[in-house]
């Protein structure tokens, strides 16, 4: 059957047969390399269009239709529309800082993808800790939008970057709870163990309501993480003209706005592997025949199928709720999430230790 | 791969941003003039430096963040072997928690939750 386990394994064994050890590892670094920035391209290219198309939807429009079937090739266009745009640094500006934030939000997300488990067995570093890896690293994109809105010389920019700085930190505190939830039923912090251990069901079926809580807290603080509406503050149009990036132009913005959509691909990955099982099939407890049948869909599927699905979801959210005030989105976490997930969280250890889950 | 793989993400993302940028730079041809420079006001020009005071609050909220994060630090090696400890260690991390949610009540009798 197909797997891409079976590819990676077979590109190693020729390798290996043929070349020094230097040379392998040279090799798999460019085919790494590679395939990285094929994903980064082709995801910033489907999710733009992907949220056009559904807002475009939601507002009974057609959303863009022009260029190739379904308007698919629309982003592109843009992308070649940025590409020739003027890349402008403002007078004021820091300019070592201000050309080295677009860096630093690509670097943080780009050292994400690697231990997320894309498919069985394909993984770029199969790390035994790595779900602290993700909350550590998430957390220096805050970094780069700082250097970004503190660089850029505006008002605007300052006011988003600040803005964006204490709703990102206040929101990785319920989402490292409810991620710890996992972690507790689980017992490991590596992303094929958390997988694995769903073998026999996904934990949000698995864990009773405590890890449905925890799954409805994580996903409202991956919006927050990610600075989308009914969260986006941080760049709201109406207020701040675009926040941080205010006065980047051409690639400088493009890259910026790249790295937000595969920020928002990682949480969902994240949010996908944790609680819907990653790249497990549907499985029901000994139900054979049906976990076999299952079986067949390629884990590589279920895995992205499960992804944009909560990428759906959060692109819903932001034609549903209205934006919040600042004051209400500190409250929101600080007076209503953190105390629940705590509290959350004893409960989802009680349910592990007593061994009530399935 | 192993951590080399860091290095080679890291690597891959500076040669994506420098070539789209580079790509930008050979394909524009720039101008600049005094007005152009400016930073963006919404048409008006700019009155004081941007780099001013900022509101306390954020100063607030990012101290609470530091407490209650390094106790989720705290909180990854307890998750991982509590299933092993058994019922002790969820009385351990009530009795941490609780201490924590004292600081937390305090804070907010405090005023230090309120946003001004």
């Amino acid at each position: 059957m197909y797997s891409l386990h079976a590819i990676t394994n077979s590109v190693q064994n020729w390798l290996n047969a043929r070349l020094s050890s230097t040379w392998v590892l040279i090799i798999e670094s460019l085919i790494v390399i590679v395939l990285a920035i094929a994903l980064f391209a082709a995801l910033g290219l489907i999710l733009v269009w992907l949220e056009r198309k559904v807002a475009a939807h939601m507002q009974i429009r057609l959303g863009p239709n022009r260029l190739g079937p379904a308007g698919i090739f629309q982003t592109s266009a843009d992308t070649l529309k940025l590409i020739l745009k003027e890349g402008l640094t403002p007078d004021g500006a820091d300019k070592f800082l201000f050309n080295f934030a677009p860096f630093v939000v690509m670097i943080v997300a780009m050292l994400l993808l690697a231990p997320i488990a894309f498919a069985n067995g394909f993984q770029i570093w199969n790390i035994n800790i790595g779900v602290l890896y993700i909350s550590a690293i998430s957390s220096l994109s805050v970094i780069g939008i700082l250097i970004a809105g503190w660089a850029s010389n505006n008002k605007y920019s300052l006011l988003g970057a600040m803005r964006s700085g204490a709703q990102i930190v206040s929101y990785e505190l319920s989402a490292g709870l409810s991620i710890l939830t996992i972690v507790v039923l689980t017992g490991s912090l590596q992303m094929t163990d958390i997988v694995q251990a769903q073998q026999n069901g996904w934990w949000i079926f698995k864990g009773h309501i405590p890890v449905i809580i925890a799954f409805i807290i994580f996903i409202i603080a991956a919006t927050a993480e990610t600075n989308r509406a009914p969260f986006d503050l941080a760049e709201a149009e109406s207020e701040l003209t675009a926040g941080f990036h205010t006065e980047y132009s051409g690639m400088k913005f493009a890259l910026f706005f790249l790295a937000e959509y595969i920020n928002i691909f990682i949480v969902c990955a994240i949010g996908a592997t944790l609680f819907l099982g990653g790249w497990m099939p549907f499985h029901m407890g000994n139900w054979t025949q049906f976990n076999h049948v299952m079986d067949f869909i390629p884990s590589s599927i279920w895995f992205f199928g499960k992804t944009f699905f909560l990428i759906f979801l959060i692109m819903w959210f932001r034609w549903t709720f209205p934006r919040l005030r600042v004051d209400q989105l500190l409250n929101l976490e600080w007076k209503y999430l953190l105390p629940v997930s705590l509290f959350n969280l004893l409960l989802v250890t009680l349910i592990a230790i007593m061994n009530w889950h399935f | 791969m192993g951590a080399f793989s860091l290095i080679v993400l890291t690597i891959a993302a500076i040669a994506f941003s420098a070539g789209g940028i580079l790509a930008g730079k050979l394909f524009t041809k720039g101008s600049r003039n005094a007005q152009k420079g400016q930073p963006y006001e919404c048409g008006i020009p700019t009155q004081t430096s941007p780099w001013h005071q900022f509101n306390v609050g954020y100063y607030l909220f990012a101290l609470l963040f530091l407490i209650f994060d390094v106790e989720m630090v705290f909180m990854y090696p307890w998750a991982v072997v509590v299933k092993k400890v058994g019922i002790t260690a969820l009385f351990e991390i009530l009795i941490f928690i609780f201490i924590l949610f004292m600081g937390f009540l305090y804070a907010h009798k405090k005023g230090a939750l309120k946003w001004m």
